[in-house]
């Protein structure tokens, strides 16, 4: 089982208060993701799940024990670290295998995981090898070996990917999922790519200065945000801004419409604009349009093999039932 | 990164440099033959360098006068001990204040070093009233306190200096692991600080080893160690310097050896974390 509660928690280093108190409710299972701006207390609210921080106010339970005061080492967790945090002085193998030597398991098991843990993760080549011989790819392997071996109650992985480059990235991210899918333990991730957020998360919770901006799933958020923050932080490109004249006419004090919701043409539509820079992608290009009239440039997306040039003057149509509005005070009015 | 250095600096700079070995090592150096002179010839003006007849009599005179073995014996107990009481003692210490560090830690390790700064003679008398009131005069264990308390402050400087060389984020991954405290520092954190843990202690053994106040203050006979070797040579009957050459020979040499063929680790040791 795991089954992590938060309970009124808070974090204040010395007079400084990172996380104002919060609740949240993390289920059996779940693969949940943190994310946020960097900053946003992300990581430090990772750290106290882990027990690596002491929580200031409040109490963390698992499974409905309150583990506040347990100590790390015995709260049945894993974590993967950005910087993989592998023993630089151990091979592979002893890495993989040091959490199920400090569980005191026999050596015949503890060889058992390590293989299979191996077999899993493509490193069995590489067991008798230090990680300084290893690439970045590899060691993050190595990272989650480590965890799965002593099958935790939930992994935590604190933005595990950003060491990695864009390629890896996707593979891994890719390995990860698959990782869940099969073992079905909870997860808790933290990172600030909100695509990473989008694709792997059962759960997003969007945090901004250590205040909980709002827990959904990923479409729930992208469909429904609960106001301008996480309309702007989830989705890519961003959600196109609107003030003035043209929100007064919707009713609201900040009307927002996504790239993917506004059709671009020559001759149809009520904005008018000049195209600016544009951005091929192959399947889609996102066009940045200047529009004087609302005072805005909006980015628009557009078909891969759509001809338009810089300079042009288009007509753009927001399809005016995915239009969100904002109130005064950034909330979405429903 | 290496700079181009014109030849003749080059050529100056290396003199230079040996001038200053030469000088720093010619008082052993001379202690050294010395010790293979009879005593009219030690003393003689002007004094011969190397051409003397060579004589092993003061090796001879001082070894039938004292118990060599008994000595080094000693010294050995009395250095390694109290080293090693010492890392026993600053490992945890410097792993608190490199990893856990609170307001006051830089506070703390001032004030350590600060005990250093008292000079030694200022706490003769208490120390050594305690030590007759224990019962640690003149025993080797005695010797192991004292010298495990002057050097400590050095030993959790120099860990303090190495572990914080340590990702914290490592000894974090032992504990998500499930290492308690003590598995964390003995598995992971020492055999990470292997180099820096190693040259620490060839440095306090060698302090240790030469250390002359404490030893000779507090010990008579039975725990005497090499300097008292020696300085049993230096007064009583008048001086004999060929003999008390024979005998600081003697002393000094193991430290010597071992210094020599630690050299390198020494080096890396005391300017580790100068230059990332």
């Amino acid at each position: 089982m795991g089954l992590i509660t938060l309970k009124n928690v808070s974090k204040s280093f010395d007079d400084v208060e990172v996380i104002p108190p919060l609740d949240l409710e993390i289920r059996d299972g779940e693969f949940v993701v943190f994310v946020g701006p960097s900053g946003c207390g992300k990581s430090t609210l990772l750290r106290l799940i882990a027990g690596l921080e002491d929580i200031t106010s409040g109490r963390v339970e698992i499974d409905g024990v309150d583990v506040t005061e347990v100590p790390p080492a015995r709260r049945r967790l894993a974590m993967v670290f950005q910087s993989y945090a592998l023993y630089p002085h151990m091979s592979v193998r002893k890495n993989i295998a040091f959490p199920l030597r400090m569980a005191k398991l026999d050596k015949a098991e503890q060889s058992r995981r390590v293989e299979s843990a191996a077999h899993v993760l493509n490193l069995t080549e590489y067991l008798d090898r230090r990680p300084g011989q290893l690439s970045g790819g590899q060691r993050q392997r190595v990272a989650i070996g480590r965890a799965i071996v002593r099958e935790p109650e939930a992994f935590l992985f604190d933005e595990p990917l950003s060491n990695l480059d864009a390629a890896l990235r996707v593979n891994m991210r890719l390995e990860i999922s698959e990782l869940h899918q099969s073992l079905k333990t909870t997860m808790i991730y933290v990172t600030h790519d909100q695509v990473e957020a989008m694709t792997m998360a059962d759960k997003i919770v969007v945090l901004q200065a250590g205040v909980i901006e709002q827990v959904g799933s990923p479409l729930e958020l992208y469909h429904n945000p609960r106001n301008l923050f996480v309309a702007s932080f989830i989705g890519s490109p961003k959600m196109n801004f609107l003030r003035g004249d043209e929100a007064d006419r919707h009713g609201a004090h900040t009307i927002g419409i996504r790239p993917e919701h506004i059709r671009i043409s020559a001759n149809e539509g009520e904005w008018k604009g000049t195209v600016g820079v544009s951005e091929h992608l192959g399947a889609d290009t996102f066009f940045h349009v200047r529009c004087e009239e609302l005072g805005a440039t909006l980015t628009v997306r557009a078909d891969g093999d759509n001809p338009l040039q810089y300079g042009d003057s288009v007509l753009l149509a927001p399809e005016l039932a995915k239009l969100q509005r904002f109130d005064a005070d950034g909330l979405r009015i429903t | 990164m290496a700079r181009a250095v014109p030849a003749r600096r080059k050529m100056l700079t290396t003199i230079l440099g040996w001038g200053v070995g030469l000088t720093i090592f010619f008082p052993i150096l001379w202690t050294f033959l010395t010790g293979f002179k009879t005593e009219a010839e030690a003393i003689a003006s002007p004094p011969s360098f190397l051409l003397f007849d060579w004589t092993l009599s003061a090796y001879d005179a001082v070894n039938q006068r004292t118990d060599y073995l008994k000595h080094f014996w000693n010294s050995v107990v009395i250095s390694f001990g109290s080293t090693g009481l010492g890392l026993l003692i600053a490992v945890p210490a410097a792993w608190a204040m490199a990893f856990v560090p609170a307001k006051r830690t830089k506070d703390i390790l001032m004030w350590m070093l600060s005990t250093k700064m008292l000079p030694p003679v200022g706490v003769l008398i208490p120390i050594y009233l305690i030590f007759r009131d224990a019962g640690l005069l003149d025993t080797r264990l005695g010797l192991v306190i004292v010298l495990t308390l002057i050097n400590l402050p050095i030993i959790v400087w120099m860990l303090f200096t190495y572990f914080r060389e340590i990702p914290v984020d490592i000894l974090e991954a032992a504990r998500m692991d499930g290492a308690e405290l003590r598995s964390e520092i003995l598995f992971v954190l020492v055999p990470m600080a292997v180099p820096g843990i190693a040259s620490t202690l060839l440095l306090n053994v060698i302090l240790a080893w030469n250390e002359a106040f404490w030893t000779l203050n507090l010990t008579a006979a039975k725990a005497a160690p090499l300097t008292a070797f020696i300085a049993s040579f230096s007064s009583p009957e008048g001086l004999f310097y060929a003999k008390l050459s024979a005998a600081s020979t003697m002393a000094i040499a193991p430290i010597l050896i071992v210094g020599w063929f630690s050299q390198k680790q020494l080096v890396r040791g005391l300017t580790f974390g100068a230059v990332k």
